[in-house]
């Protein structure tokens, strides 16, 4: 329990180092959100009047630590674009985001599971050799592309899911599972062959212990040396690779969101960096920092309850 | 007897190793018969093709290894053709493994019970829960402690020796018709050793198993079984019974295996009173975190003479080397060097001081790097202690690889893959020296080479000592080791010292009544020694009690 308490603090840490990056990457960017805003038509008057009124003419270590102060209070401020507050416009976005990762999630860990035990089983077989190609493949493909095959296969020549996510919270879930399908699949090709080599690899890994010779010599079939003997002692690093590939599906999802146009975090992320509109944006790498530390310690939590080693000490 | 009982029978057994892309044959044509019953101990040195042989006798091959020729039958099935659902139908339950590792060979993710029941449950023998209440009367049987409850815990909650006996009750769980035994005690301390062999030799009779018996261990091998076959290379020596086979062998190799341990050099004259020891131990205490391990260790070494330092494992033989090298600063006491006090962090120590104390490893094949050459292994040390370069170092690296006895122009540019274990393991002989050390720390350094290796070593141990006036502080378990070369003992117990002093005293009697246990545990060539031993102690009849349950 303190080495989780340990690892949470050391979160936090992290989280407060993202957020000093991200607004001194922010500050480095040219322009700010007054001349993005009024273009052409940026008079030194209107610009300084409009930095006026976001406060914008403050020094960057005031404005750092105001957000700060009120980002641990839970108040992200308001968007410079249509002065609603970050919360109120990222909630929604972030639920489908959510959303989304969980659907491709829910497909694609069990496939990379099954699909790394097999190979670690038939290894060397022609099914290990197709199922490495295909994954690779489709990993080593950019996203877009894979995303327009997709349409291409099961919108446009056979109409089963639709091309475009459209989705809002009034739908009923089927329909939104529906409209989700084909982003969902396209992040399932993405992220499967990562999670699935790591399986396979793991596993054959393990294959030369002196305790898989053993279960052998003691007539275990091939398939329960796989899942009994080998697999649970796998699992860390298999569980560190799905973290890692979880928090892929939150935070890399912008190409696939722009392709499909799914409403969610990304999108509203590439938006907002565009104007300029800086407590979004930083709100959401916030987000996503939060996502990635979660994650792994999520990973690393679970690594400890699969070994015995640290579950049951001496 | 007749073939009805021939339980294995190989004829012209031929295995193939690959290496790189070519196979070499290791096992040339061996024949074995096996009856009923009957338990054979295999003997040889490591590339004898001992386990080798033992693993096809259960039709089985590593990775790497094939069956080229030759048949192998098992009651009459020809186990090189059958299917691998013939084999595995055979496998746990008529034959059974029992590996030298334990700790290695039980999965760390499963307990030990379920580990137990699994061969019982999938050959369909009996059922989970029935196979539950044999484990545990087995379990009580081969005299583990707790025997209800121990099978519940996971294997690294459970000692060496321990495990060793619940893998025994493992292989015993569908009464299998044989057992093949790969070097089960091998790891083991001498006094868990003891309770080992008694436990599977008492359950291998109970049950009438026939057992092939493979282990490097003459004595040993001596308690267990009722016939020896002698390997060596992959070719059978000589093959008799246990008692003609330790009175009268035949061939010359024999021989040479029987008469190892009897390597003892003239002995050294006392030390001169008045004398600064080398190293002086000062009542060192040392813990691991918050665990104290060491308790007020004292000894000193004296120029030229070797101090062993024996005790089983977690005995804290290894922390004092690690304390002396100031890996571990102790918490309490202090390392002298020739009287001065060394600081208690190696970090804090010059380079005079580190040039003074050196270490030989167990492990030769670990402790050296197998991406560099000899020379470098060899000539870093040279220029980082004595600041040779050039030719010079080079000419001094000859020469070190001329006193451990290796030719300078064949292995000066080799890579440690290259060379055998006892090869090795003179390589890190030479790395402590190219120091010019005064003091040498040797952790178990032959215990993991054959006997004949090891005693090229312990013989090249001793000349360089004469040769250079070296101080060695001699870590090992092995006793026969301790009797050939120490001059002095320093006997471990649990971080403690409970007796030392000169060698002809520790090996008199009356002793320490641990030193004793460990002196009276080193197994002996006479076939009747363990049955004579656990007489005297008393436990004779071993689990004789358990025996009525199952």
């Amino acid at each position: 329990m303190s080495l989780v308490a340990k690892r949470l603090a050391l979160g936090a840490v992290t989280l407060f180092v993202v957020s000093l990056i991200i607004f001194g990457a922010v500050e480095l960017l040219p322009g700010d959100f007054a001349e993005e805003i009024l273009g052409q038509g940026a008079t030194p008057e209107a610009v300084a009047a409009i930095r006026q009124e976001l406060g914008l003419d403050r020094t960057p270590v005031t404005r750092y630590f105001d957000w700060l102060g009120s980002a641990v209070q839970g108040d992200f401020g308001v968007s410079f674009g249509n002065q609603r507050s970050v919360a109120e416009q990222l909630a929604p976005r972030f639920g489908n985001t959510l959303f989304l990762a969980l659907v491709a999630a829910c497909i694609a860990v069990p496939l990379a599971l099954v699909i790394g035990v097999l190979a670690a089983l038939y290894r060397n077989s022609i099914f290990d050799k197709v199922a490495n190609m295909t994954t690779l493949t489709s990993i080593s493909s950019p996203e877009f592309f894979v995303a327009y095959i997709l349409i291409l296969f099961l919108a446009v020549m056979n109409p089963v899911f639709p091309s475009l996510s459209n989705i809002s919270s009034d739908l009923d879930f089927w329909t939104r599972l529906d409209r989700t399908m084909l982003p969902a699949l396209t992040l399932t090709l993405v992220v499967t062959a990562h999670m699935m080599r790591m399986t396979r690899a793991a596993i054959i890994n393990l294959l030369a212990s002196p305790y898989i010779e053993m279960a052998r010599l003691k007539g275990v079939s091939p398939a329960r040396v796989i899942v009994r003997h080998a697999l649970p002692n796998a699992l860390a690093p298999i569980i560190n690779v799905i973290a890692l590939n979880l928090a892929y599906l939150i935070t890399g999802v912008v190409v696939v969101e722009v392709v499909f146009v799914y409403p969610g975090v990304g999108q509203l992320f590439v938006d907002s960096v565009k104007i300029r509109d800086i407590p979004i944006v930083q709100a959401c790498c916030l987000i996503f920092a939060a996502t990635y530390i979660l994650l792994n310690l999520t990973a690393d939590v679970l690594s400890i309850i699969t070994n015995p080693r640290l579950r049951h000490p001496k | 007897m007749t073939d009805q009982e021939l339980l294995i029978k190989i004829r012209g057994l031929k295995i193939e190793g690959r290496s790189e892309d070519t196979w070499n044959e290791i096992v040339h044509g061996v024949d074995l018969d096996l009856h009923r019953g009957e338990v054979m101990g295999l003997i040889g040195e490591s590339g004898a093709g001992k386990s080798t042989i033992g693993l096809a006798a259960m039709g089985f091959t590593r990775d790497g290894c094939r069956i080229s020729d030759g048949t192998i039958e098992f009651d009459g099935i020809d186990l090189r053709n059958a299917s691998a659902g013939v084999k595995r139908g055979l496998l746990g339950k008529r034959i059974a493994y029992v590996a030298q590792s334990a700790a290695a060979s039980f999965n760390p993710a499963h307990r030990l019970i379920d580990q137990h029941t699994e061969a019982p449950m999938i050959h369909g023998v009996s059922s989970t829960k029935e196979s539950q209440e044999d484990a545990m009367a087995l379990y009580e049987r081969l005299r583990l402690p707790d025997p209800e409850n121990i099978g519940f815990r996971y294997p690294h909650q459970v000692s060496g020796g321990q495990l060793q006996r619940a893998m025994t009750a493992m292989a015993m769980s569908c009464r299998p018709d044989l057992i093949i035994f790969d070097e089960p005690t091998t790891a083991l301390d001498v006094t868990t050793q003891i309770e080992v062999l008694a436990a599977i030799r008492d359950i291998v009779e109970q049950f009438n198993t026939a057992a092939i018996y493979i282990t490097h261990d003459l004595a040993v091998v001596a308690q267990m079984a009722d016939t020896i076959k002698v390997l060596l290379k992959g070719d059978e020596v000589e093959a008799a019974d246990t008692r003609t086979m330790l009175s009268a062998p035949k061939e010359d190799y024999t021989k040479s295996l029987w008469a190892v341990r009897s390597f003892s050099p003239p002995p050294k004259p006392p030390v001169p009173s008045g004398e600064t020891p080398v190293i002086s131990v000062n009542n060192v205490s040392a813990a691991y975190g918050v665990v104290p391990v060491l308790f007020d260790v004292n000894f000193n070494i004296y120029r030229g003479r070797t101090v062993a330092v024996v005790g089983e494992s977690g005995s804290g033989k290894s922390t004092t080397a690690r304390c002396i090298t100031g890996l571990l600063p102790p918490t309490k006491g202090q390392i002298l060097a020739d009287g001065e006090p060394l600081p208690a962090n190696y970090r804090k120590r010059n380079r005079e001081q580190l040039r003074q104390a050196q270490m030989i490893y167990q492990m030769a094949d670990t402790a050296l790097n197998p991406k560099v050459r000899i020379s470098e292994i060899i000539g870093r040390p040279v220029q980082f202690y004595t600041g040779l370069t050039g030719n010079d170092r080079r000419k001094r690296v000859e020469a070190l690889l001329e006193q451990i006895e290796l030719d300078p122009a064949d292995y000066y540019n080799r890579l440690p893959t290259e060379l055998s274990g006892g090869q090795k393991q003179r390589i890190g002989i030479a790395r402590a020296l190219a120091a010019e050390p005064k003091f040498i720390i040797c952790d178990e350094v032959t215990s993991a080479l054959d006997q004949l290796v090891a005693e090229g070593i312990l013989k090249l141990l001793d000349k360089l000592q004469r040769d250079l006036d070296l101080a060695y502080m001699f870590i090992t378990h092995d006793l026969a080791t301790v009797r050939s070369i120490a001059d002095e003992v320093v006997v471990m117990k649990q971080g403690k010292v409970v007796e030392q002093g000169e060698k002809e005293q520790m090996f008199q009697p009356p002793h320490h009544p641990y030193t004793d246990l460990l002196l009276s545990s080193v197994p002996e060539m006479d076939p009747d020694w363990l049955t004579n031993l656990l007489k005297e102690r008393g436990v004779e009849n071993l689990g004789d009690a358990a025996a009525a349950r199952i």
